[in-house]
């Protein structure tokens, strides 16, 4: 397959796989920066290369609800949010996991207000990391393409049946251009296919008649929620299984962590979407110094990769982990907690610390990544740190 | 409360057999209780029509369709069907809501 080489913004790269998906449905409503995104897609709408209904709703809690209802008829549906919107969905994201509809969205992360802020950070995300959907997150507009194109297979596996989130850093993704590779339409068609309609359940197919979101009280709520939890949790087998064959098809290695330099590194730092790109530079710097110093980026942070994780930072002797958003009155941000739960109780475990950077999209540079390996560095030669830390703010 | 396990319910939650309302007992609700009063009822069907249960009995194995009572483990003596009891608008009501004393 002859891949095209292009220039795209993230969200115009995302627009253009979800073209390539052929979706029945898409409400839609403005957030910057997720706007452009649905912009996009609205001129392939215009311009007759993609047949999808789109409905133009009047918020998100709307936008939501509207593609829950259109996702339980047996349509492919999307929509895409950002920051404020997405924590206006709230009540009926929920409901999308727990109805298993395979929806899929772009959240195009951005701070949360209080005060308004349009820049990049993920407390956006991070707020509904437990709200039941699988959480991709993309380091670039090349991850941001090709995890658009792969969150339709995972959702609509007859093994996972549950909503997808694409999470691309607001502005540093969405609106940079970039060079990356896509799929021709049709070999991207062959890839992800049509939507099998006898999967799961219709809400018209009139022959069986069905009642969707009923109440559910004392009697059956928990049951429900465990057959939520057991969903997620069956979920990374057909994951691997469709990272394995977009790898193939596209050159392009996909997995739940990546690893950059860490076979041998003593410190590794652990962080998500665009700040990973500029710790791999960073690191590239301190590996010329001598330093054994090695990535871990997280693509897939719902459901949680324990075992991977624990395998590859195992070894190390210092752990740093990088939180893009906050969790007042918490312990750490919310990378952080689940870092430290999940390496609790192994043989040997690494030292982990925390650093809360970049909130309301305060520039991550090579300084700042600089001061954190030394920092780490410090630590690694039997220095004390504090547990939670700050990255690049005025104290 | 019926007991089937998490490994075989639907997926999603969602209900297929329709019309399961009638398994549920929900009459224990209610304080006040309709009363039918057999010789003012013109067996209209407004309470049936608009009773937002299935809480009125009918007998359908007549050619005329007649009202025969109400069916009180459904029955949450919300009062509509006498409301909307057209004999009473005439002071001769067929239906009479009374406190539930039990």
């Amino acid at each position: 397959m002859k891949q095209l080489f292009v220039g795209l913004t993230g969200n115009e790269a995302v627009a253009t796989a979800f073209k390539q998906a052929r979706p029945h449905v898409a409400p839609a409503f403005p957030i910057t920066p997720q706007t452009e995104m649905m912009h996009k897609f609205a001129d392939f709408v215009a311009d007759g290369e993609v047949e999808t209904e789109m409905i133009l709703v009047e918020s998100e809690h709307s936008a939501m609800s509207a593609a829950v209802g259109a996702s339980a008829t047996g349509a492919r549906v999307f929509t895409a949010t950002s920051s404020a919107g997405f924590a206006l969905m709230w009540e009926v994201v929920y409901i999308a996991a727990n109805l298993r509809l395979p929806i899929c969205m772009p959240v195009v992360n951005r701070a949360l207000s209080g005060n308004i802020n349009i820049h990049n950070d993920h407390s956006d995300a991070m707020g509904g990391r437990d709200a039941g959907w699988i959480h991709l997150w993309c380091e670039n507009t090349q991850e941001a393409y090709d995890s658009a194109l792969m969150c339709w297979r995972i959702a609509e596996h007859a093994g996972v049946r549950l909503p997808v989130m694409i999470n691309y850093d607001g502005f540093i993704i969405s609106h940079t251009s970039e060079s990356l590779n896509i799929l021709p339409d049709e070999d991207a068609w062959k890839f992800i296919g049509p939507k099998d309609v006898g999967a799961g359940y219709s809400l018209l197919d009139v022959e069986n008649p069905i009642t969707v979101g009923p109440l559910d009280l004392t009697d059956y709520y928990f049951e429900h929620k465990t057959s939520q939890i057991e969903a997620i949790n069956n979920s990374p087998e057909h994951i691997a299984a469709i990272f394995k064959e977009f790898s193939a098809l596209s050159g392009r290695t996909y997995d739940f962590i990546e690893e950059y330099r860490t076979d041998d590194a003593e410190i590794i730092i652990v962080a998500l979407g665009s700040t990973a790109g500029t710790a791999k530079v960073v690191i590239d710097m301190y590996r010329e110094k001598g330093v054994k110093i090695g990535l871990v980026k997280i693509r897939v942070f719902r459901p949680f990769p324990v075992d991977v994780l624990r395998k590859a930072l195992g070894k190390a002797k210092v752990v740093g982990v990088m939180d893009k958003s906050v969790t007042f009155g918490g312990f750490g941000g919310p990378v952080f907690n689940e870092i430290r739960s999940a390496m609790y109780g192994t043989a040997n475990p690494p030292k982990i610390h925390d650093w809360i950077y970049g909130l309301g999209g305060r520039d991550t540079d090579i300084a700042q990544i600089e001061s954190l390996i030394d920092q780490l560095q410090a630590i690694a030669g039997g220095s004390e740190a504090e547990d939670i830390n700050m990255l690049g703010v005025r104290l | 409360m019926s007991n089937i396990p998490t490994k075989d319910l639907h997926t999603g939650g969602i209900i297929t057999d329709a019309g399961n309302t009638s398994d549920f007992k929900t009459g224990d609700w209610r304080s006040d209780v309709p009363q039918w009063v057999e010789e003012n009822c013109t067996h209209c069907m407004f309470c049936w029509i608009y009773c937002p249960d299935s809480a009125v009995m009918l007998d359908t194995s007549d050619e005329k369709t007649k009202m025969t009572g109400f069916v009180f483990e459904h029955c949450k003596g919300c009062g509509i069907c006498a409301q909307h009891c057209p004999p009473a608008k005439k002071g001769k009501a067929a239906i009479v809501m009374v406190r539930d004393e039990k």
